[in-house]
């Protein structure tokens, strides 16, 4: 695992850096990119692809109605265009536009909106984003990536060329930990999730900035004698339903961890598939209970709401600890 | 370039248009009819004179835009796509009808030659400023027409789109709008007052035309002007909300009209919309 929590700094937002020289990169090769921000150049780091092309980013000032309806008029013309914005006026703000006229023209348009989750921490609930897994996996046509650190996130912006469609990914804001130490590191493939860690005993199924946390639970729970096994679904939309159930049959018990809202996120992903796939498995959901968070530093509002490795650690303990009935199952073991 | 037109050739579309409107809405037994029925001549000028559009190939790089930012008169649009040759006209029978590529509101991704899906108001500036911006990033000298109505004025984002559009200054951009000053809850000026609209036009950086909108001559003249100007440019056509037949104008109930099943009444308003001149 690569470097720990840095203090925070807007300034030097890792993955949000990594997106703006990435996409700056592929505009040098692709001349179909082009990038539409409203106001957030620079928080959003969009500005690094801006700086280098000029006259290919066009920034709308603060209308992200706007924002999405001109990347919509920019696909149609031929462009790829990036749109970037905060996740939380990406997905309510201007929610409408993306949805009628990105989505349902099914055009080519990449959001990639920073600053999800409580990643904005201090900020306060208007910046937070706990809604927009479960608002975006909601539109026709979409899909939906959460890459875990900088390194995913690179990877995730070259693979969105390749999606036909709308593509909406979520990053953090600040100076998020390192999951991986390269891109070398791991195969990144769009719907293919990712095994961190191999384990027989519990499944913790994680996305986002928390992933790092989850294997860090994983390797902590090792030491007391339970065999975690984690995977980093970085795909919400199309989900790895058999990565899912292959955790359920094998482990029998999942804990999913996002820094979203327990409501329509991840868990309530996963719990779909599992209820469906008819296998017996426990589930238990970490994430935001369906509240407006606090005020504070991002690293700690994940300790409070257990998105911590020692929370998460914890969870799993308690899930550990819950009994699985038996009855009538009968699902191949 | 605008085609060589008669006005008196356009005026016979025109009425060829509003038959087809009624016709249409009596087959759907409902629809915007008098909203369709106010904006049938600009529709009739623009696609039987002004765009540049290539009935063969509805994808053509080079040929001008337009967007039916008011959506719901998808009634007098795809009617007028179908007269143009984009789409068959007998498939107008189908309007509304379940599995039907034509409804309320138009869909690009189902009707031949449809520029943009709409019916969500004020979404068609933006995505008309997007589309402009993207030819003027190509070179590419063709114009981006959009239509919206005029309470559609009251959604911001048309506003957002406005200031955009004067930034990037977008020479090929033409903002119609289709005053026909009535909307669903009544006239736009107690529901929400849009006047003085003009001006309000002018201090977002666009040049103003008027016109009547439910004059051919007028219609053709403002349009001839809009297509010398360096845009943005906005026309704000004066128009009469269920133009065409006497017993739907001005009636803010016919913004979405129900007929009846009766062909005797369809033959009342064909003879009336016949008898116009």
């Amino acid at each position: 695992m690569g470097t720990a929590w840095n203090t925070y700094d807007a300034n030097k937002m890792s993955s949000g850096a990594m997106y703006g020289k990435t996409l700056a990169e592929l505009g040098e090769k692709d001349p179909r990119i082009v990038g539409v921000t409203a106001d957030l150049a620079k928080s959003t780091n969009i500005g690094v692809f801006g700086a280098r092309f000029p006259d290919r980013l066009i920034n709308v000032g603060i209308a992200e109605q706007n924002l999405f309806g001109v990347a919509a008029g920019l696909a149609k013309t031929g462009f790829i265009p990036f749109a970037s914005t905060f996740a939380i006026f990406a997905c309510l703000r201007g929610g409408e536009f993306v949805r009628t006229d990105c989505a349902y023209q099914n055009l080519p348009v990449k959001i990639i909106a920073t600053h999800g989750g409580l990643s904005f921490g201090a900020a306060g609930s208007t910046h937070h984003c706990i809604e927009d897994f479960a608002i975006m996996r909601a539109i026709p046509n979409m899909t939906v990536v959460i890459p875990a650190d900088a390194y995913e996130t690179a990877s995730a912006v070259k693979a969105c060329i390749d999606v036909p469609g709308p593509f909406y990914m979520r990053v953090g804001r600040g100076m998020e930990p390192l999951l991986h130490n390269s891109e070398d590191d791991y195969e990144f493939k769009i719907g293919k999730a990712m095994t961190l860690k191999e384990g027989n005993d519990v499944t913790i199924i994680a996305c986002g900035i928390p992933t790092r946390d989850a294997l860090i639970a994983g390797e902590m729970l090792d030491e007391q004698g339970v065999s975690a096994q984690v995977i980093n679904m970085h795909t919400l939309k199309p989900i790895d339903k058999e990565a899912i159930i292959e955790a359920a049959v094998k482990t029998r018990r999942i804990v999913t961890v996002e820094e979203h809202n327990v409501i329509g996120g991840l868990g309530d992903a996963v719990a779909a598939v599992l209820a469906e796939s008819g296998k017996r498995c426990i589930l238990t959901k970490i994430g935001i209970p369906d509240e407006f968070g606090p005020i504070g530093k991002p690293e700690d509002l994940y300790a409070i709401y257990k998105l911590s490795s020692q929370g998460i650690m914890e969870t799993v303990m308690e899930l550990m600890g819950k009994e699985i009935e038996e009855d009538d199952w009968d699902d191949e073991d | 370039m605008p085609s060589n037109v008669s006005v008196a050739e356009l005026k016979a579309k025109a009425k060829e248009l509003r038959l087809n409107i009624v016709e249409t809405t009596f087959n759907a037994t409902s629809g915007h009819v008098g909203s369709s029925l106010s904006c049938a001549d600009m529709l009739t000028a623009l696609y039987f004179k002004y765009l540049n559009v290539d009935v063969a190939n509805p994808d053509w790089e080079e040929r001008d835009r337009f967007i039916l930012s008011k959506g719901h008169c998808a009634l007098a649009y795809v009617p007028c796509l179908a007269m143009k040759g984009f789409i068959p006209i007998e498939s107008l029978a189908d309007f509304n009808k379940t599995g039907s590529a034509y409804g309320m509101h138009p869909d690009s991704k189902k009707i031949r030659g449809c520029d943009a899906s709409t019916g969500s108001l004020g979404h068609g500036m933006p995505i008309g400023v997007g589309m402009s911006i993207g030819l003027k990033m190509k070179g590419i000298n063709a114009k981006v027409v959009v239509m919206t109505g005029d309470g559609e004025c009251q959604e911001g984002s048309n506003w957002e789109a406005a200031m955009a559009a004067a930034k990037y200054k977008l020479e090929n951009l033409i903002w119609i709008i289709d005053r026909n000053k009535l909307e669903i809850d009544g006239p736009t000026e107690e529901v929400m007052p849009l006047e003085p609209l003009d001006k309000k036009v002018e201090a977002f950086g666009m040049k103003c035309i008027k016109c009547n909108g439910n004059d051919m001559e007028d219609v053709d003249r403002a349009l001839a002007e809009a297509w010398e100007t360096a845009g943005p440019v906005c026309i704000i056509s004066s128009t009469t909300k269920g133009y065409g037949v006497k017993k739907f104008e001005g009636d803010v109930k016919m913004h979405y009209g129900s007929f009846g099943d009766d062909r005797k009444d369809l033959q009342v308003y064909i003879d009336e919309i016949n008898a116009r001149g």
